[in-house]
């Protein structure tokens, strides 16, 4: 059940006039059934596996809390009796236990993930090398990817660390930790929330509040209109300009460029803002997930500010663990004493370079997407290592710093640095990719720009008209809303010019909106993952 | 709150009104093009009743001349006829048409019964788009819809014609809310001709059952027809193509004597009607032009007077004054077309 479908508008509007007519303390089960109900249609076998991911992440998280909950009850009890060095071992001991019960449970769920995501890719690379031998082929299996499963099970996962490092309770309610898991809005491509985040508002009773309905409300027709209007309309030039990299080269890659990332940013902001807006309509808080990433001046800002809960999942379940891990803190001192200022770097960057590529794998279990995943971490360290650099480059020339020319070459550097290294997801192949972009500069042909030709890549001057218009009123709205988004000026400023604003909305995502026959029903692009 | 209420009341409204004249400015209106595509909803537009009502697809609205009818006979009649109609739509045409007015007869074309499921998105739009909301209407779009269409964009049209944008054209504001008659009670007029020459022999059939949905449907017709004492003529237009299959005559033959139903296969009487399909067809032999469909409704006239229930309606009122406006419409019409086709061929 896409976002952008009638079923999901019907099924949304069912869902919440039932929510405010039931007694306010069933609001969080009638959740959960809508939110198991909504999840069916990916197909029953997904419940399967998402009810897996919630028992054990359940049982667990609670034996984790028991525990805890036994082992300080008997160091409170025998305290007296033990020693300074007996407290550490048993300290350790009782830690060792916990930590076993967390990594079976990491263990079984990414092992999931991993097999349902992973197998063919790796068999793939297996063939590979054994054909380089003359060796046999294993033969591919027929695995579905479960709807949402990277999302749910990172959520879920940690949750789990969360309990373990004590920075929350188990959830006792089995219903209420299930509802944290499947709660539909965000089932299918995020954001990753916290429990402590999403769990104070999703459980909650929640009476009728006319205005957190109607931001709700403002904000999820933004996101179809985003989806609709613009990332659907520009799939159709997209697709034809990477169904023939042969003949679309050179400019066109530039035009690929820029289109895929206004593109995969209206799609997949324009998801969030849907998942948010509804979560806001039933009255619960959904973490934000983007913060105007292309106005970011270098890529490790960029990536604060682009998909940001997968950003700090990743930051604070595995960059900084792996940080001060044992083996790390080993390889810091190692490469400190051997290398000096630059060995105290290795160790971190080998974090970095280790994150950056787990993160390129959970985008797809593709060479390309660790490709893409290794270039960024690459682009970080190289940043880092040249800040030196820029420091004697800004001391040279104080005047650019906080000139707003030099801040807007520093947004487009980065838009098009992270420009090209996304068009490796668009073209899935990475020595095409680099060709094409190769070709940038060997087959430059500019005149391409103004000869009619971007009218022959399946839609016509009025629909790049539109794609143009909406692309600026997502632009305005990013710049009107850097300190307040628009919808609450709006609301406040004037409630006629906020349902005015809303009624233009539907009529325009109604009129230009790319959707129904002839159009393939463009799935969010980020409901693969 | 009050104030919001209200402000959320007006601009639901506002946006409710704009909905709808956008529903009508998108909607095709046929008026230039496809002129098929108008024929259903120009029913509403009948200030009387008829005493005969044709059902089925272009086999009726290309092929019968209810203006003649009026003329020679004096027999009220109307074609509710549609491009590739199925035949639960043409079930729904008649009991929609059965609740405007209960004629004496009504003549259902059975060349749709080849077609056992759903066939296309267009000519879905084409039989469905011009039918007046009601039940039947639901329940004809409920049993036409190919996959890839949706229940929804029937009822709000606006989301299967939005594309539409960017080739709006005049006519669409010209005929916002309002159609020119484009037909006679039904009937589309075409003059030209070009003869049948080297028709197609028909290629044999793994099967040639009909399916059994338009058995169900040819039955709930005859019951509806039953139930409101009218009687059901069932025909075969006399269209060389698509080929009728012997197979296929067999079954209705048997099927009108089972439910002792007239049943009259026109393909078998073209000698006697006199069709001559060197002159009297359009486009070689699948539909007959004025002059064909002439002399079809004269003899079809002679046999609905000889063997149904119905009256000379001539010198009564309102039918006299009503078909006398229609028949001068049909007359100039034919001039008009007749002189166009004669300019075309001197051309």
């Amino acid at each position: 059940m896409s976002f952008a479908s009638t079923r999901f508008l019907l099924f949304l509007a069912v869902l919440f006039l039932l929510y405010y007519t039931i007694p306010r303390r069933y609001q969080w089960k009638l959740l959960l059934a809508g939110s198991l109900f909504f999840y069916y249609f990916a197909g029953w076998w997904c419940l399967i596996y998402i009810s897996v991911t919630t028992v054990t992440t359940y049982l667990t998280a609670r034996k984790l809390d028991e525990l805890a909950r036994e082992q300080g009850a008997w160091f409170k009890e025998h305290r007296g009796e033990l020693s300074k060095e007996e407290r550490k071992v048993r300290k350790a001991r009782d830690k060792s236990i916990r930590f076993r019960w967390m990594l079976s449970c990491l263990l079984v769920n990414f092992g999931i993930l991993a097999v349902v995501k992973y197998t063919n890719f790796v068999i793939g690379n297996v063939n590979g090398a054994l054909s380089l031998f003359g060796g046999g082929q294993l033969p591919t299996l027929s695995l579905v990817l479960p709807m949402g499963i990277s999302f749910y099970t990172f959520q879920a996962m940690g949750y789990l660390i969360d309990v373990y490092w004590g920075k929350c309770s188990a959830e006792r309610n089995f219903g209420k930790f299930a509802l944290f898991v499947t709660f539909f809005p965000q089932l299918i491509q995020g954001p990753i929330s916290r429990f402590g985040d999403l769990s104070r508002t999703l459980c909650e009773e929640h009476a009728w509040d006319c205005r957190q309905i109607a931001m709700g409300g403002e904000r999820v027709l933004w996101g179809l209109a985003k989806k609709l209007i613009i990332a659907d309309r520009l799939a159709i030039p997209l697709r034809t300009l990477v169904g023939d990299p042969e003949q679309y080269s050179g400019v066109y890659v530039l035009a690929v460029i820029f289109l895929y990332a206004v593109q995969l940013y209206a799609d997949f902001t324009g998801g969030i803002d849907i998942t948010i807006g509804v979560a806001q309509m039933l009255g619960i808080q959904v973490t934000e997930n983007f913060q105007r990433p292309f106005f970011s001046k270098n890529v490790a800002e960029y990536w604060r500010r682009w998909h940001i809960t997968m950003g700090t999942w990743f930051r604070d379940y595995l960059f900084y663990p792996m940080s001060v891990s044992k083996p790390v803190l080993k390889l810091h001192q190692r490469c400190r004493n051997r290398f000096g200022r630059f060995g105290k770097h290795i160790s971190v960057h080998t974090c970095s370079l280790i994150l950056w590529f787990v993160t390129g794998v959970w985008h797809g279990a593709s060479w390309n997407f660790i490709v893409w995943g290794m270039l960024n971490g690459v682009v970080i360290i190289v940043s880092q290592e040249l800040e030196p650099l820029y420091a004697k480059f800004h001391a040279r020339f104080p005047q650019l710093d906080g000139s707003r020319g030099w801040d807007l070459v520093q947004i487009l550097r980065t838009f098009w640095l992270m420009g090209a290294i996304r068009v490796l997801d668009v073209y899935r192949d990475v020595p095409l990719t680099f060709r094409q972009l190769a070709s940038i500069v060997a087959d430059f042909r500019p005149q391409v720009l103004w000869d009619g030709s971007f009218l022959e890549l399946g839609i016509g001057s009025g629909d790049w008209l539109v794609a143009a218009a909406g692309t600026g009123a997502m632009l305005v709205c990013s710049l009107l809303g850097r300190r307040r988004p628009v919808r609450e000026r709006l609301l406040d400023h004037s409630p006629h010019l906020a349902w005015a604003g809303c009624t233009a909305l539907v009529l325009f995502t109604l009129i230009f909106g790319v959707y129904g026959i002839g159009f393939d029903a463009t799935q969010f692009i980020y409901n693969q993952f | 709150m009050k104030k919001a209420i209200w402000t959320a009341a007006f601009w639901c409204a506002l946006c409710g009104v704009a909905l709808w004249l956008l529903n009508a400015l998108f909607m095709p209106k046929y008026m230039s093009e496809i002129p098929e595509g108008a024929l259903i909803a120009e029913y509403y537009q009948e200030t009387t009743d008829h005493d005969v009502v044709m059902i089925g697809d272009c086999e009726v609205y290309e092929n019968f001349s209810p203006d003649l009818l009026w003329r020679e006979y004096g027999i009220t009649s109307y074609i509710r006829g549609s491009a590739q109609q199925l035949v639960w739509q043409s079930y729904y045409l008649m009991e929609e048409t059965l609740k405007h007015e209960t004629p004496k007869v009504m003549v259902f074309n059975v060349l749709s019964m080849k077609y056992g499921e759903p066939q296309s998105e267009a000519y879905n739009r084409l039989n469905l788009d011009g039918m007046r909301l009601s039940p039947q209407k639901l329940a004809a779009i409920e049993a036409s819809m190919t996959e890839e269409e949706s229940f929804l964009s029937y009822l709000f049209p606006l989301l299967r014609y939005h594309t539409r944008w960017s080739e709006l054209k005049g006519e669409d504001l010209t005929y916002l809310f309002h159609r020119d008659i484009l037909s006679d009670s039904g009937y589309l007029m075409n003059v030209q001709v070009r003869p049948a020459e080297n028709v197609p022999p028909g290629r044999p059939l793994a099967d040639y059952s009909f399916a059994p949905v338009c058995w169900d449907y040819l039955d709930k017709m005859a019951d509806l027809c039953d139930r409101h004492g009218v009687q059901l003529v069932l025909i075969k237009a006399p269209s060389l193509y698509p080929y009728w299959y012997d197979q296929w005559e067999e079954q209705i033959e048997e099927y009108a004597a089972e439910r002792n139903l007239p049943y009259i296969n026109f393909l078998e009487l073209t000698e006697e009607i006199g069709i001559d399909f060197q002159t009297d067809t359009y486009d070689s032999g699948l539909h007959l032009n004025l002059y064909g469909a002439e002399k079809l409704s004269r003899w079809f006239g002679a046999w609905l007077t000889e063997r149904c229930p119905v009256e000379d309606r001539r010198g009564q009122e309102p039918y006299e004054s009503i078909w006398s406006e229609k028949s001068s419409a049909y007359a100039i019409r034919k001039e008009r077309l007749e002189a166009e086709w004669r300019a075309e061929n001197t051309a």
